[in-house]
């Protein structure tokens, strides 16, 4: 039996037994199935319970932009005893309030991944025992890997709980010349190095509208 | 006739064991000899801070060994690495808990300017809350570099009025850039 017929197995039998499981195409390397928010902590139960899922690798926010459901979490889970993935994606049926069930009471691993995916995306999480943002301050007003977020960000005050004298700066939208630095593997050392692909635009000198 | 055992420095037997000097040669003198460090590594050029303590680059030959943990103990903070927002507070904190005089040496990149960082998370240039004095390019910088920029910083010590500002609290130096939008 080939990797291939193994991952492909496992889908159906998953598919199968779960009704409300919907294949996921596209998947080159892992089986994966889309599972309704409704169901996510049922269906995990029965993953570790029954088939043996022991370990909660990753979870990961997605979001689709402009597509509805906008907001999905990506699982991973492992079989350790097959060494064998299932990715699971959960959709948040509020595109506004996206909210998904937590998974904190079945895999403790998911603590930190859903106030990761919290702090970037504004997903709630709901029934995690400690929701706070995890990367960006407290107070922070944004979250910053949605689509709509700059990539510069956006003015705001830096954290602070006491406001130190010195340091009044806040927040600002740093200096993307030519966008984000990419690194191109190039002939010469100067070719590789970070730089901006489009030069001809800097903070003080607008870029061209196309 | 001087042969080649001559001594030509201090000689305490035509001196009468006295010097004669300023105080702002002495003051600086000691100051910029016994710098002690403050390292603040963030990022990858604390690798690099870390080798130019090593035998093979040896900081010591500058009198820059000693360095401190505790901002208490230490005049010389060198930032080595991304300021991130979040971190930037702990940074000042930690900068106003150094005592009188001292110095920040930006190594780096991310230190100066933000480095390859253009983003939401990242301070652009530590100078936008510390009072940077050397600047330090690099990517990260070869503790040469870092040799390099803390000579300068003692150039620096050397010419300052250190005796008018002996008893004075220096200004506060920091200056918040403005981007232009």
């Amino acid at each position: 039996m080939s990797a291939t017929d193994t991952v492909s197995s496992l889908q159906s039998t998953l598919l199968a037994r779960f009704s409300y499981l919907t294949p996921r195409s596209g998947s080159a390397d892992h089986p994966a199935v889309n599972v309704p928010a409704e169901n996510l902590v049922s269906f995990a139960t029965a993953l570790r319970d029954e088939l043996g899922f022991d370990m909660l690798t990753d979870i990961a926010g997605a979001d689709w932009d402009q597509e509805s459901p906008r907001f999905a979490a990506v699982y991973h889970f492992v079989r350790t005893a097959k060494c064998e993935y299932l990715r699971v994606v959960c959709a948040a049926p509020d595109d506004v309030a996206p909210s998904i069930p937590s998974l904190v009471a079945l895999y403790p691993s998911a603590n930190w991944f859903e106030r990761e995916a919290h702090d970037m995306f504004g997903i709630d999480f709901a029934g995690h025992p400690d929701l706070r943002r995890i990367l960006m301050w407290d107070s922070y007003p944004w979250h910053p890997l949605r689509k709509e977020f700059p990539l510069a960000g956006k003015e705001t005050d830096i954290p602070s709980d006491d406001q130190i004298e010195g340091a009044r700066t806040k927040v600002r939208p740093a200096p993307l010349a030519g966008g984000p630095f990419v690194a191109t593997p190039g002939k010469t050392m100067h070719d590789g190095e970070p730089h901006g692909k489009d030069q001809s635009w800097n903070e003080t000198q607008p870029k061209p509208t196309r | 006739m001087s042969s080649s055992t001559t001594e030509y420095g201090y000689n305490s037997k035509v001196e009468g064991e006295v010097i004669v000097t300023k105080a702002d040669a002495v003051i600086n003198w000691v100051r910029s000899n016994s710098v002690w460090p403050m390292p603040m590594g963030l990022a990858c050029c604390a690798i690099e801070l870390m080798g130019s303590g090593g035998s093979r680059f040896d900081i010591s030959r500058f009198g820059m060994e000693v360095m401190r943990f505790s901002p208490r103990q230490s005049d010389c903070m060198i930032v080595a690495g991304t300021v991130t927002y979040k971190m930037a507070e702990v940074v000042r904190r930690i900068y106003d808990q150094m005592a009188e005089p001292k110095w920040v040496v930006a190594m780096g990149a991310c230190a100066s300017s933000g480095g390859m960082f253009r983003s939401y998370a990242t301070l652009q240039g530590v100078d936008r809350i510390l009072p940077v004095d050397v600047y330090i390019s690099g990517c990260p910088p070869k503790p040469e570099a870092l040799l390099d920029g803390m000579m300068l910083l003692q150039e620096k010590i050397r010419r300052e009025p250190a005796t008018k500002t002996l008893l004075r609290p220096r200004p506060s130096r920091i200056v918040d850039t403005k981007v232009v939008a």
